[in-house]
């Protein structure tokens, strides 16, 4: 898939629940209820997403191109053939690089002004 | 788990196809985690408004989509989006105002507390459904009753205003104190009547209407205590009404007490003239209150046999009362009448959106294709159409919010009501569910047409989607359906405009060309005198005969058509039974000639027929008729049977003059007598001496009016001068509810024969458009224009005779059940289906003539190339 840069500035801000699936995703394709595991052990629990809001952003994302459905399964003995797993796309992995880079810049400009703790 | 599968429900059908088997997993991995049942309950609740917000999300994002896919389509197509719009609107707008003159009259309750327990006593005899009420037996009926929580009488009353300017007639009612108890209004301003008001030494009062509050007195704040003179007693305002407290009827500018107390007080047990009204006590059925009216009417019958000898009552509820059933039919023609105009509207409508969708088909299919649902196509399909309805619906607002003014015409003077019918919260609700309903009652059905054959088939090239299937014969069956409407209303409005012409050819009697008159008002007392009034008319009489042009002059106690007037009973000599009634009138010599009544027999009232002299009478062709049949009536005698004087006094009849109309052109008029005004005694019925004028002349109004007007002002300088207006206005009064009603279903009729020329021509350019290579190839094989001519015509004949026919099976029936309004023109009448017949095929001929001649032009190299 080919895409500019304005398709992924169109996108900037990401929702904070699109960023956490497409980090969630980044390193491993991952199906629904592994993504909620995922997000709620990075956030040590402190953010429980809703099945509901997962798949409608899933839904968006996959419209979006973010992400696709993965044909690869795992080992017969780990899979439930029911559950669908998710993989990042290169404009996925794009546009979750151009949000973190936004967000760094954006802290960056906090510490500027000593409203962000300095780097430990 | 299954009771999540049915809340799942809640969500689009695609997401939940797509999505459904994970959402459910996921919920169910969570339920295995819970340990005990507290966390169980919250898993649900917290599932539950999940569910609830992100499925109203998922719709709203389909809905959004659809929105944006949907202006899309329409900015693309704008001459079909432009045409759907006017249609819908102009259906929506044409219902919407006949919607809101409905509601107005006859849907919403009276304007009144408890309307629904609110009844109008009657008399009720062998010759009469309804007769007013004499005060003694109203007085009698008020006190033996007990159904009642309160009873109330009125009658109608006017009186000579004498503020700064020129003295001023006003209409007004008298009433008895429990008037607005009964109807539970309070004054705007000060208080209504009590009992202390009402008796003979009270002091007089009069509570004013809001509108003449205004008018006469520029709304002054200080208008209470204020002594104002009505005709020649002073009366304490006491009280103003609300702005929208109207009754008896709309023009009423003040309210006087009524005293109906002593049955002995000098009131005549058989002189009917007392409306009047009642609130039935809560649980007390109308039928129960009936009864007990009929036991109290037998016993007064019993204890006055001479006067209320089978004199029965009748209640009837007020709003029956108010609304007569030819308005009501008139209201609900109307209302029909839009109702088929939004129907034809709405078959545009689905017609226009079927043939779209049929040139859509590619599209559909290729949308199919590539994985949208059937569930999603009907919903972008339906976006269009309740997109269209919804343009369709605020265009209809314009359409009748201009249209209001004259439907405002519709509603009748003598309703308790406001004629400003307005827009509301109601009208507008409605405007909003037949938008819905337009939307989407008529966009399913093409939206479900077209979805359910989408398959590969339409992806192949050069098919032709819907001709000669059954999508074509659904729209054929939705133009039919269009034709057969507007024939209907072509019909009904056709039979309407031949009652209107019937009732116009009704001779009234007289001849209403360059008649003027005016009502002139005797400032009493003094004009209780016959020679006071005597030297009056024959003052303005003599000068008005005298101005260039005047053909003829006289006064007459009240002209026909303009109400009031008395209705006496007879007795002739040797005749017996009850007496049966007249329309009793006194008037001046000259007064037949003036009006272009012919004195058939005998003579005029002339000058010499004076108080001392033989009492005489003119009366009516049906009189002679009805007490002399096969006799001469000149030379015969009568009297009335009241008991005074005047009216027991024998009257030799010395003329009959042609039947006057009195009581208006379609109803039933009671025969005429006509006595001579001179001979009215001092201070006796004053009420029936002549005030209205009649001058014949060949002078323009604009000029005669000023003069006139002033030969009474210097005769009389206390005399109000009221109605001016010419016969004919009088007469074409009568027929100004059937005109307004006719000049709006004729234009329903247009409008609906408009739309379906519209609609027919829009399936005809369809199908020619679908078919050019058909044509192309007969033109190739040899065919004529004449020949394409002839199959496309031929099809648009089909749907017109099959539509006109059964439009006029329909008519039939709507003709009856509107037998009332058509003056006793037949629903078969030939003339009018004989004209329509012809006006829906040059409605059909002009549509197809267009798709007719594009078909010739169809290209035979075109096929031969192999399109």
């Amino acid at each position: 898939m080919t895409y500019s840069q304005s398709d992924i500035d169109d996108l900037l801000p990401l929702p904070p629940a699109t960023f956490h699936i497409l980090i969630a995703v980044a390193d491993d394709d991952r199906h629904g209820y592994a993504i909620i595991q995922d997000i709620a052990a990075r956030t040590s629990g402190e953010l429980q997403m809703s099945a509901g809001t997962l798949y409608r952003s899933i839904q968006r994302m996959q419209e979006q191109g973010l992400i696709v459905e993965s044909r690869h399964r795992p080992d017969p003995e780990e899979d439930d053939e029911r559950r669908r797993y998710y993989q990042i796309t290169t404009f996925g992995t794009a546009v979750a690089r151009a949000e973190a880079r936004r967000l760094t810049d954006l802290v960056k400009l906090a510490r500027a002004r000593g409203i962000a703790p300095e780097r430990s | 788990m299954r009771l999540h599968s049915i809340l799942l429900y809640l969500y689009p059908s695609s997401f939940r196809a797509e999505y459904g088997a994970e959402l459910s997993n996921v919920f169910y991995q969570r339920k295995q985690r819970a340990t005990n049942p507290i966390e169980v309950s919250f898993l649900w609740i917290r599932e539950l408004v999940d569910i609830l917000f992100n499925a109203a999300y998922a719709h709203w994002d389909i809905l959004r989509q659809d929105l944006r896919y949907t202006m899309r389509t329409l900015r693309r197509a704008p001459g079909f989006t432009l045409t759907a719009i006017v249609v819908t609107g102009l259906g929506i707008g044409a219902n919407t105002a006949a919607f809101s003159i409905t509601d107005h009259v006859l849907l919403r309750p009276l304007p009144f507390a408890n309307a629904d327990r609110l009844v109008q006593l009657w008399q009720r005899t062998p010759a009469y459904g309804r007769l007013e009420l004499s005060p003694p037996n109203f007085h009698d009926w008020h006190n033996s009753s007990t159904s009642f929580e309160a009873m109330a009488a009125y009658s109608s009353d006017t009186a000579t205003f004498l503020g700064k300017s020129e003295p001023q007639r006003l209409e007004g009612t008298r009433v008895t104190p429990e008037f607005f108890q009964v109807l539970k209004v309070q004054a705007t301003l000060g208080r209504v009547f009590t009992s202390q008001d009402v008796h003979q030494a009270a002091p007089a009062t009069v509570i004013l209407s809001y509108a003449f509050w205004q008018s006469g007195f520029g709304g002054v704040a200080d208008i209470l205590g204020r002594s104002i003179r009505l005709d020649n007693e002073s009366a304490t305002v006491i009280g103003v009404m609300p702005p929208d407290f109207f009754f008896p009827t709309r023009g009423k500018q003040y309210w006087r007490p009524l005293l109906v107390t002593d049955p002995n007080m000098g009131y005549i047990r058989d002189n009917y003239f007392l409306y009047a009204i009642a609130k039935l006590k809560p649980g007390v059925g109308i039928d129960k209150a009936q009864a007990e009216m009929g036991v109290i009417a037998d016993q007064l019958a019993r204890q006055y046999p001479k006067e209320n000898d089978k004199v029965g009552a009748y209640l009837q509820p007020l709003q029956e009362t108010l609304i007569p059933s030819q308005t009501r039919l008139l209201v609900w023609a109307l209302f029909g009448a839009s109702l088929c105009v939004l129907l034809i509207a709405c078959t545009n409508l689905a017609n226009l959106l079927l043939a779209k969708a049929m040139a859509r088909r590619k599209e559909l299919t290729v949308r199919a294709a590539i994985g949208a649902g059937r569930e999603r196509l009907v919903r972008q399909l339906l976006t269009e159409s309740a997109v269209l309805s919804l343009a369709g619906g605020l265009v209809g607002i314009i359409v009748a919010v201009a249209g209001l003014p004259l439907l405002s015409q519709l509603v009748p003077p003598r309703l308790p009501l406001s004629d400003a019918t307005v827009l509301d919260s109601r009208v507008l609700a409605f405007v909003a569910l037949v938008t819905l309903g337009t939307g989407f009652g008529f966009g399913v059905l093409p939206a479900l047409r077209m979805c359910r054959g989408v398959d590969h088939e339409g992806l192949k090239e050069g098919s032709r989607a819907g001709v000669g299937g059954r999508r074509e014969r659904l729209r054929s069956v939705l133009v039919v359906a269009e034709i057969t409407v507007s024939v209907v209303l072509l019909i009904s409005s056709g039979l309407l405009i031949r009652a209107l012409w019937r009732v116009q050819s009704i001779d009234p009697g007289f001849k209403a060309d360059s008649v003027l008159s005016m009502q002139t008002w005797l400032p009493m007392p003094r004009y209780a005198m016959a020679a006071t009034r005597d030297t009056f008319y024959t003052t303005i009489l003599s000068q008005v005969r005298a101005l260039p042009g005047v053909s003829g002059a006289g006064f007459i106690s009240f002209l026909p058509m303009t109400g009031g007037g008395g209705i006496w009973p007879v007795v002739v000599a040797g005749q017996v039974g009850i007496p049966e009634t007249a329309a009793f009138r006194l008037v001046s010599p000259g007064f037949f000639a003036a009006m272009g009544t012919p004195i058939i027999v005998g003579r005029d009232i002339g000058d010499l027929d004076v108080l001392g002299g033989p009492h005489v009478a003119v009366v009516s062709e049906s009189f002679a008729k009805r007490y002399w049949p096969n006799q001469n009536p000149i030379g015969q005698t009568f009297h009335f049977a009241f008991d005074f004087p005047f009216a027991r006094q024998e009257k030799t009849v010395v003329g009959i003059a042609g039947d006057v109309r009195f009581r208006g052109l379609e109803r039933l008029n009671e025969p005429q007598v006509y006595l001579p005004y001179r001979q009215l005694p001092d201070r006796t019925s004053t009420y029936y001496a002549p005030k209205d004028l009649v001058v014949r002349s060949s002078m323009d109004t604009a000029t005669l009016v000023p003069l006139i007007r002033s030969m009474i002002q210097k005769a009389e300088p206390e005399m109000p001068i009221s109605a001016v207006r010419t016969l004919k206005d009088v007469v074409e009064l009568q027929t100004e509810p059937r005109t307004t009603q006719i000049r709006l279903i004729a234009a329903f009729a247009g409008l609906s024969l408009l739309l379906a020329g519209i609609g027919i021509h829009g399936l005809l350019s369809f199908a020619v458009g679908q078919r050019k290579p058909e044509f192309g190839l007969r033109i190739a094989l040899g065919a004529q224009r004449r020949d394409i001519l002839s199959i496309v015509f031929r099809e648009g004949l089909v749907l017109t005779a099959t539509g006109t026919l059964l439009g006029l099976i329909a008519a039939y029936y709507v003709g009856r059940s509107m037998e009332a309004l058509l003056a006793g023109v037949a629903a078969t009448d030939p003339l009018t289906l004989t004209v329509t017949a012809i006006v829906a095929f040059a409605m059909t001929l002009s549509g197809s003539l267009l798709p007719a001649l594009r078909a010739t032009r169809a290209d035979p190299t075109a096929v031969i190339r192999g399109d």
